[in-house]
């Protein structure tokens, strides 16, 4: 079997677990952790997607995260609370802004990528802010979790980890897919150089673009499930700094490896919930971990453990 | 005439890089554009794949005006270039480099599903480019790890699997040596008759062997154009740009 099979196979199981143990444990704290873990893992997956395939930097990934999540909380407002109607408007909102953040910021690359994505999030977050009717700055609280009839009891944190658990088992297959499909042939020739796609008759801009739609729906379906999970949705998941978040799991995990962001939010927010219980500077300690990953670990925490793997063969 | 350059102008700031071109190449024969360095042999070959903008002249290609279409629609309509310095996706193997190129040839690239690692008649299809160039058995090196001069046939497996009518080709036995370049040759001369080509070329043994009619190119200004035999025996390009004492 091939080391990112087991990988991932090892990955999904531990995931899958941690319910049964924590209860065993009776440390029902850590489901919720866990919640968290699996909803960036979703966020940081989506983002890999382009970073890692279509060399896109999106510095304003969060926008999705918190369309998906005032998807879910502006329906719940007017009193929607049919949980098909809020995740079908959560993916049909972050697929809309996806096309039109898209449609202008492909055209850049490299800096100016980063810059315009970040603008995006920034005037999405100041939106966010000035919608005085939905909290404005101090956000807003959801009555009640998505409902899904009598068969998906969201307000059940068992139930909510393995629906996320789902999501970003589907996400991760689907991805997987994706990138040795045509399609993700194509985006990777014209990440590697798009001179020379051209050259073969690549109209680079529309791949591009289906790459940026595709992962920006990913991550409003995350933010849909943050918003079940917290019951509160405020402007503050969309900061910059969110965005920064989701690409420092990215970076920790592997760019380009798909299971590795998965990885770096479990790395992520665990040594946040460790860490901040001790100091609440724990960024402090963070930094200097994440440098070591960057100096030591090719790509990443993922990369690393492939290449101790390969080594004893060589 | 497959492709009729017409008074074909590219100005950088007030370098005339491209000064009023003209040239005609017939379906079935291979072109060549020679001439000294800084001459804008590369320049031109760009303008005519799309890359860079013409200030003024037409580009008539199988009989349509393309001189206002960016490159990938040229490219799809089967113009298809080679780079002069080694330009292939390097994180690909030779195999899936060659796969690219037939697939977006298909036009069915919009599908995100099936792995075209698992695609049999597309893998065929890349070993068949490959052997053509004969790196078959090179098929599953990733192309970084490939020789120089593997690099330079697999850049021209790549272009043949994009099935063009018209071969743009800079330079394709530059950096090479003797033999390599020898079965380069070999291979455009199996070329020529099914598919055109315009060549760039240093080698003179390479273009006095193979083309059909040759363009002199000196500061972006055509000095002479005719046969191998016309332009050997052309003094002006004697002196301008092939010596005068040289003897070929």
């Amino acid at each position: 079997m091939q080391s990112r099979t087991v990988v991932a196979a090892v990955i999904f199981t531990a995931l899958a677990l941690v319910p049964s143990v924590a209860t065993a444990l009776n440390q029902s704290f850590y489901i919720d952790v866990g919640i968290r873990i699996l909803i960036f893992a979703i966020a940081a997956l989506s983002l890999d997607l382009i970073l890692g395939y279509g060399g896109m930097v999106s510095f304003g990934h969060a926008a999705f995260l918190g369309i998906g999540a005032y998807a879910v909380g502006i329906l719940a407002y007017f009193g929607v609370h049919n949980g098909l109607a809020q995740f079908v408007a959560a993916i049909v909102v972050s697929t809309l802004a996806a096309l039109f953040i898209g449609a202008v910021s492909v055209r850049t690359t490299g800096v100016y990528f980063i810059m315009t994505t970040l603008a995006f999030g920034q005037m999405l977050y100041f939106l966010a802010v000035s919608m005085s009717k939905f909290g404005g700055d101090d956000g807003m609280n959801i009555s009640s979790t998505s409902d899904f009839g009598g068969w998906l009891d969201l307000h059940n944190p068992i139930v909510l980890y393995y629906t996320c658990f789902c999501f970003l088992l589907g996400f991760a297959v689907f991805s997987d897919r994706l990138v040795g499909s045509r399609f993700g042939m194509v985006l990777r020739a014209i990440h590697m150089n798009e001179q020379r796609a051209v050259a073969i008759g690549v109209g680079s801009f529309r791949y591009k673009l289906t790459a940026f739609v595709i992962s920006g729906a990913m991550c409003g379906v995350s933010g849909a499930l943050l918003a079940n999970q917290a019951l509160f949705v405020s402007p503050a998941i969309m900061h910059w700094t969110r965005s920064g978040e989701i690409l420092i799991m990215v970076i920790l995990g592997g760019i380009g490896t798909l299971f590795g962001p998965i990885i770096g939010a479990v790395v992520y927010l665990l040594l946040e919930s460790t860490l901040s219980r001790i100091t609440e500077h724990w960024e402090i300690i963070l930094g200097p971990f994440l440098i070591i990953v960057v100096l030591f670990a090719h790509r990443g925490m993922l990369g690393w453990i492939a290449e101790r793997r390969r080594a004893p063969t060589k | 005439m497959l492709l009729v350059v017409d008074s074909l102008v590219k100005r950088f700031g007030g370098l005339v890089a491209t000064d009023n071109v003209t040239l005609a190449v017939p379906a079935g024969q291979i072109h060549a554009i020679i001439g000294p360095n800084g001459a804008g042999k590369t320049t031109l070959l760009s303008q005519l794949a799309g890359e860079l903008r013409s200030d003024a002249g037409t580009i008539h290609f199988d009989g349509e005006d393309i001189t206002a279409l960016p490159a990938h629609i040229r490219a799809a309509r089967g113009l298809a270039r080679s780079f002069q310095i080694n330009s292939v996706f390097k994180d690909f193997t030779a195999l899936e480099n060659v796969a690219l190129a037939i697939q977006v040839h298909e036009g069915h690239c919009f599908r995100f599903w099936g792995q075209v690692a698992k695609d049999a008649a597309l893998q065929s299809a890349a070993l068949g480019f490959l052997a053509q160039v004969n790196l078959e058995e090179r098929a599953n090196i990733i192309a970084a790890n490939l020789a120089y001069g593997e690099r330079r046939a697999l850049e021209v497996a790549i272009a043949l699997a994009s099935r063009p009518k018209l071969l743009l080709l800079d330079e394709p036995t530059s950096g090479m040596g003797a033999n390599e370049s020898a079965e380069i040759v070999t291979l455009l001369a199996k070329l020529k008759r099914t598919l055109t080509i315009l060549l760039i070329e240093h080698d003179m043994n390479a273009v006095f062997a193979l083309a059909d009619r040759i363009t002199v190119l000196v500061y972006g200004r055509t000095v002479a154009a005719g046969s191998p035999e016309e332009i050997r025996a052309n003094t002006d390009v004697r002196r301008a740009y092939l010596g005068e004492d040289e003897d070929f």
